[in-house]
């Protein structure tokens, strides 16, 4: 599956921003998780958001399919204004697959009926062809063999591998990522990363929150690191991760790559 | 990481006269031996002679059979006819409790309120004598009449269990649902109620069960004959000229437990079937 022609759209940013965040607030209560925030994601890109947690990373995500409704400020996606609220935002999310932290697999029904219901019953296809392409995106993640079990008989990296071919047997035009290997074991973690990867290599725009810099440095083509509800700073992941310009980003990144690590003044 | 304890072989605890287990046993054999000494005191105290004749009377029971299967059937009718009501209604309050209109919350809250608070049998006695003639109607049909005034009770009940089974169904999955581009009824419709149909299945097969043996509230009713339910007949044979004193009523209780246990038995199944290594 890996095509690695199609690698030159990340580089089309000519095709416009798939999502455009202008001004973004969201409180929850007296409580300001996110400051004002401008981000826009171009077609075919990767966009890793980073950061402490409690920094609004999750928030901003759910703020692009409307999971969280916006404060203030407005969100574009595909070049409708989600934020308006009279718009369909159904019509919208068909479109944008999102992968949780926690998987969120339907528990009652099986592995290839998780991946045919929305095609159904949202896209009207019929059964074959949502069978058809579940089952080839199954495959996509290496699962084609388990369409007949139950997700709670699957490990939390095949259920996470489940959820990314349900939201892929939609034919997003964009994906959201919340967190997708933190509830994963360790030695789970790397498959499902590379089933991202794959799905990056294929040209799919990707906004991704996640705590795997070793992944945002690889695939990213734009890393993003949030603190305290804002952007602190943005850039390219060897400029961001590799070399930041904020000390906020800094000492993060250094607890984050060396948890064992202690400031002098800690002790 | 914690290094394994040093096999330091401790020395041997002081040995009790007695060994705990070897007391637990004995104090087993003497659970053993009461209870054998009661069932026998028992069978020895009990007057076997009068117990066949006037608790338990082979004879009458034989007699009342021919006039249980009428009984058993409109005990069944009853209960589903009031079960159809009560769901129906208890759908409606379920989802009026969840509303975000607030005036719907207040309307179920108050009815449930009320009739979970008041008991059945004063519905039961309302609808017989009150209600048609408050509402100016009349209701022909002792079954609807029935149904109505225990399906009215039991909708309270249903309503707060399957809230409760709605509310119990994680977030994350409506959420999923929410994603995929689902509208929040057909989100309902496909993940919300499968799931908390799981939930609710043994608290509704209790309010089942209830509701079977609240039927014989409906004597109050005043029944005919073909109308009789198994508390009638049972109730009947206590006053019969034949005698057998309290078999009716062996013979109806009889006739409720091959209703509820069975009902038991498939709410067990249900549930073994649809929670098929569905939980996370």
């Amino acid at each position: 599956m890996s095509v690695p022609e199609t690698k030159e759209l990340h580089v089309d940013t000519d095709a416009g921003a798939v999502v455009e965040i202008r001004g973004l607030r969201k409180s929850f209560g007296a409580r300001e998780v996110l400051k004002g925030i401008d981000l826009d994601v171009a077609a075919g890109e990767v966009v890793c958001v980073i950061g402490p947690s409690g920094s609004g990373k999750s928030t901003l995500l759910r703020c692009v399919n409307q999971l969280e409704v916006a404060t203030a400020g407005t969100v574009t996606v595909l070049g409708t204004e989600t934020t308006d609220p009279d718009v369909d935002i159904d019509a919208v999310r068909q479109k944008v697959g999102m992968v949780f932290q926690q998987f969120n697999l339907f528990t009652h029904q099986s592995v290839l009926e998780n991946c045919t219901i929305a095609q159904r019953r949202v896209l009207k296809r019929s059964r074959a062809d949502a069978e058809k392409i579940a089952q080839a995106n199954l495959a996509h993640v290496g699962l084609e063999d388990r369409a007949s079990a139950m997700p709670a008989q699957l490990s939390g990296g095949q259920q996470q591998r489940v959820a990314i071919a349900r939201a892929l047997s939609m034919d997003p035009e964009l994906m959201l990522f919340d967190e997708p290997t933190s509830a994963l074991d360790p030695e789970l973690v790397g498959d499902v990363l590379s089933v991202m990867r794959a799905l990056a290599e294929k040209g799919m725009t990707m906004l991704v929150v996640t705590h795997e810099m070793a992944f945002a440095r690889e695939v990213a083509d734009r890393v993003v690191f949030m603190d305290d509800g804002m952007i602190v700073e943005q850039g390219p992941p060897e400029q961001v991760i590799g070399a930041p310009t904020h000390e906020r980003t800094r000492s993060f990144l250094e607890r984050v790559l060396d948890p064992t690590h202690q400031h002098p003044g800690d002790l | 990481m914690t290094s394994p304890a040093p096999a330091v072989a401790r020395p041997a605890p002081h040995r009790a006269r007695m060994s705990p287990r070897r007391r637990a046993r004995i104090f087993r054999g003497v659970q053993y031996a009461i209870l054998v000494a009661a069932v026998v005191t028992l069978f020895l105290l009990i007057d076997w002679e009068r117990i066949s004749q006037s608790v338990f009377n082979i004879e009458a029971a034989k007699d009342l059979l021919p006039r249980v299967p009428l009984a058993f059937k409109n005990t069944l009718v009853y209960t589903a006819a009031s079960f159809a009501i009560g769901l129906s209604l208890g759908t409606v309050l379920a989802l009026m409790k969840l509303s975000s209109v607030a005036p719907y919350r207040w309307i179920a809250t108050a009815y449930i309120e009320f009739f979970r608070g008041i008991p059945a049998l004063l519905v039961v006695f309302s609808f017989g004598y009150a209600v048609p003639i408050a509402l100016g109607v009349r209701i022909d049909s002792l079954t609807l009449k029935a149904a109505l005034a225990l399906g009215l009770v039991s909708a309270a009940y249903i309503a707060e269990t399957l809230r409760a089974g709605i509310q119990a169904v994680p977030k994350g999955q409506v959420e999923a649902a929410r994603s995929l581009g689902m509208s929040s009824g057909r989100t309902l419709a496909t993940v919300v109620i499968p799931q908390a149909f799981r939930i609710v299945l043994p608290p509704m097969t209790n309010e089942i069960i209830l509701l079977t043996k609240d039927t014989s509230l409906i004597f109050v009713l005043g029944l005919a004959a073909s109308q009789f339910d198994l508390t009638k007949i049972g109730r009947d044979a206590l006053v019969s000229a034949s005698g057998g004193g309290t078999t009716g009523l062996f013979v109806a209780g009889f006739g409720y437990l091959c209703i509820t246990i069975p009902l038991g038995l498939l709410a067990r199944w249900l549930e073994n079937r649809t929670g098929k290594g569905s939980r996370r």
